[in-house]
């Protein structure tokens, strides 16, 4: 398990065992794999990108090849414990809406995204007065697939408006978890799990 | 036999509660193997087939769990030589780059059996067989439908004791049977891939077919389907009929690599109505060989099988019905390229699936060859059924 991605690694952690969970955007099936072979999950996948959808099912998990922003609303409501979008959200058309997608098809949803108020990304627009680029983020402001950039502050103001729940957040500087407290100074990455306020 | 035939039972020994198994001289299981059952097979039709032939091929070894079966369904003029020469032709079979020792279906690790459809010309009950009075069927045959050969098949297991399919694997009208063989018998089909096919044959599919059809009948040879015996058989038509289909096998970017405008061997357009083009000669040779190994009338038997083919009408017009609480895993392929069975039908499948909770894989690859990418080695197509075979455990 040590080999995930840090957010990937909670996500594998925190997922309840014997659950049925949809990776939307699962890259090449990693964190399915480790899912299906600990904690036997009945996981699938969905992947925009061939290889890796190849990747996926020369590893024996179902995966489809789709965009998320078009091919989730084919899902059942309800149909699985968890729905996991990890650092996709901020690629998405309607991001919003990809959160309502999401809890729609999930009873829970796991959300990931790289946090664009760290203090270096705040630093480099600051100071050099252009879109940042860092290890985290190290696409050019014309390429780069994050097309709504999100702080954790901004994700938080989301869910109150839309009524989501947070059930649980985590806050990563590389592999190290941090405090809650000035995370959206200090996270490079954040974790959400998020579920559908019931007064709402 | 070959390096592949021969392929028997056998016992790998430990415990087993299946009364003990023949040896490889098992007659059942082997090259050019026919069983004739005695039915009566009921049919969508209405009326009923007795007997039922059934022409097959197995390669591999039956495990003595009877656990390790890839049934391959073939497409609509292919036939059960999928990996061993054809007897008319002499042509290698027809799925050579992905059946067979330490290939994607593994012919060392499972025993693939591959039957021949009923309505065919290649052994099993079709028009050219004896209707009960020692002449052939012709006309007489009665129309059937996709989910009568897949009954068909399912006969033929239950004759080879063969209780559960590891896998079903098939394209074009073999994922028709893939997918009806899922939907009718959910119960014995542990996976199911589905490559280049589609749930329902359009109006298009249907318009191609009845032109190939209307090029049959309109043959004088034809006959009402009369013609066995006196060796004049509405091979015009037939060939027409081919011509026609294969258009919709290949891609508009396919033929212009493969042909363009280039003229067949001459300098100068001839101003007439030879085969001035490459691709005229190359339909034209295409439509006259398929005479050699192919009967006209069941050229008509099976395209009507697939016109009838419709997976949600059986299912109150709902697709996902027909896969409600099914426990197989499910693999869909498409190609970029086939206008045939587009992507688009293959996307309709996986979202019903979905719908219905399956366990399914899905992925267009790219070709520039159309349909026919299928039976091409087209990249990619290998690693995903190595892939997906692999993930049923065995």
């Amino acid at each position: 398990m040590s080999k995930l991605r840090p957010d990937l690694a909670i996500i594998a952690r925190e997922v309840a065992e014997g659950s049925r969970v949809l990776d939307v955007g699962c890259g090449d099936g990693a964190l399915m794999a480790v899912l299906r072979d600990y904690k036997k999950i009945d996981a699938r996948g969905m992947e925009l990108d061939r290889n890796n959808v190849f990747a996926c099912v020369a590893r024996g998990l179902p995966v489809i090849q789709g965009d998320a922003d078009e091919d989730l609303v084919n899902y059942p409501d309800a149909a699985f414990d968890y729905a996991i979008l990890s650092q996709t959200l901020q690629t998405t058309k309607r991001p919003d809406l990809m959160l309502d997608q999401l809890l729609r098809i999930g009873r829970r949803a796991f959300v990931s995204f790289p946090n664009f108020a760290h203090w270096r990304v705040r630093m480099s627009l600051l100071w050099g007065g252009r879109m940042p680029m860092t290890d985290e983020l190290p696409d050019r402001w014309y390429d780069t697939p994050n097309i709504h950039h999100v702080t954790i502050d901004d994700f938080r103001a989301l869910l109150e408006e839309r009524g989501i729940a947070v059930d649980g957040a985590w806050f990563l500087r590389g592999r190290k978890t941090l405090k809650p407290t000035a995370a959206n100074l200090f996270a490079e990455h954040a974790v959400f799990l998020l579920s559908r306020n019931r007064s709402k | 036999m070959g390096a592949l035939g021969g392929g028997g039972i056998i016992d790998k020994g430990g415990p087993c509660a299946l009364a003990p198994l023949p040896m490889m001289d098992d007659q059942r299981f082997g090259l050019n193997r026919h069983a004739k059952l005695l039915g009566p097979l009921a049919l969508d039709g209405g009326e009923s087939l007795s007997p039922v032939e059934i022409a097959y091929e197995s390669y591999g070894d039956l495990n003595s769990e009877r656990s390790n079966v890839i049934l391959i369904c073939h497409a609509l003029t292919m036939d059960q030589h999928v990996a061993s020469p054809h007897p008319i032709t002499g042509k290698p079979g027809w799925w050579m780059n992905m059946v067979g020792p330490d290939l994607p279906i593994d012919t060392n690790r499972f025993c693939v059996i591959c039957p021949n459809v009923i309505g065919s010309c290649m052994g099993s009950s079709g028009p050219e067989t004896d209707g009960g009075d020692g002449r052939p069927y012709g006309m007489r045959f009665p129309v059937i439908t996709i989910r009568d050969m897949v009954r068909a098949q399912a006969l033929l297991l239950e004759h080879l004791g063969i209780e559960r399919i590891y896998a079903v694997i098939g394209g074009s009208m073999g994922g028709m049977l893939a997918l009806s063989w899922a939907a009718t018998f959910p119960d014995k089909v542990e996976a199911a891939m589905v490559i280049a096919s589609t749930a329902r044959h359009s109006a298009q599919n249907i318009a191609f077919h009845e032109v190939g059809r209307q090029a049959i009948m309109a043959d004088p040879n034809w006959r009402e389907g009369e013609y066995y015996g006196d060796g004049k058989a509405p091979d015009d038509g037939l060939a027409v009929a081919r011509m026609a289909a294969h258009i919709t096998y290949m891609s508009e970017q396919g033929l212009t690599e493969k042909f363009g405008r280039r003229l067949q061997g001459r300098e100068e357009k001839s101003f007439g109505f030879d085969a001035d083009f490459q691709i005229e000669s190359y339909l034209r040779h295409q439509g006259l060989s398929f005479t050699d190994r192919f009967d006209a009338n069941s050229y008509l038997y099976i395209t009507r099988a697939m016109d009838y083919w419709d997976l949600a009408e059986d299912h109150g017009g709902v697709l996902a019905s027909a896969f409600k609480a099914t426990k197989s895993r499910f693999c869909l392929v498409s190609f970029d390229s086939d206008w045939l069975y587009p992507t688009a039908e293959s996307k309709a499948i996986v979202h019903a699936l979905n719908a219905a909770g399956a366990a399914v894989s899905f992925v267009e690859l790219e070709s520039p060859f159309g349909h026919d990418a299928f039976l091409l080695d087209t990249p990619g197509l290998d690693k995903v059924i190595d892939g997906f075979v692999k993930g049923g455990g065995l």
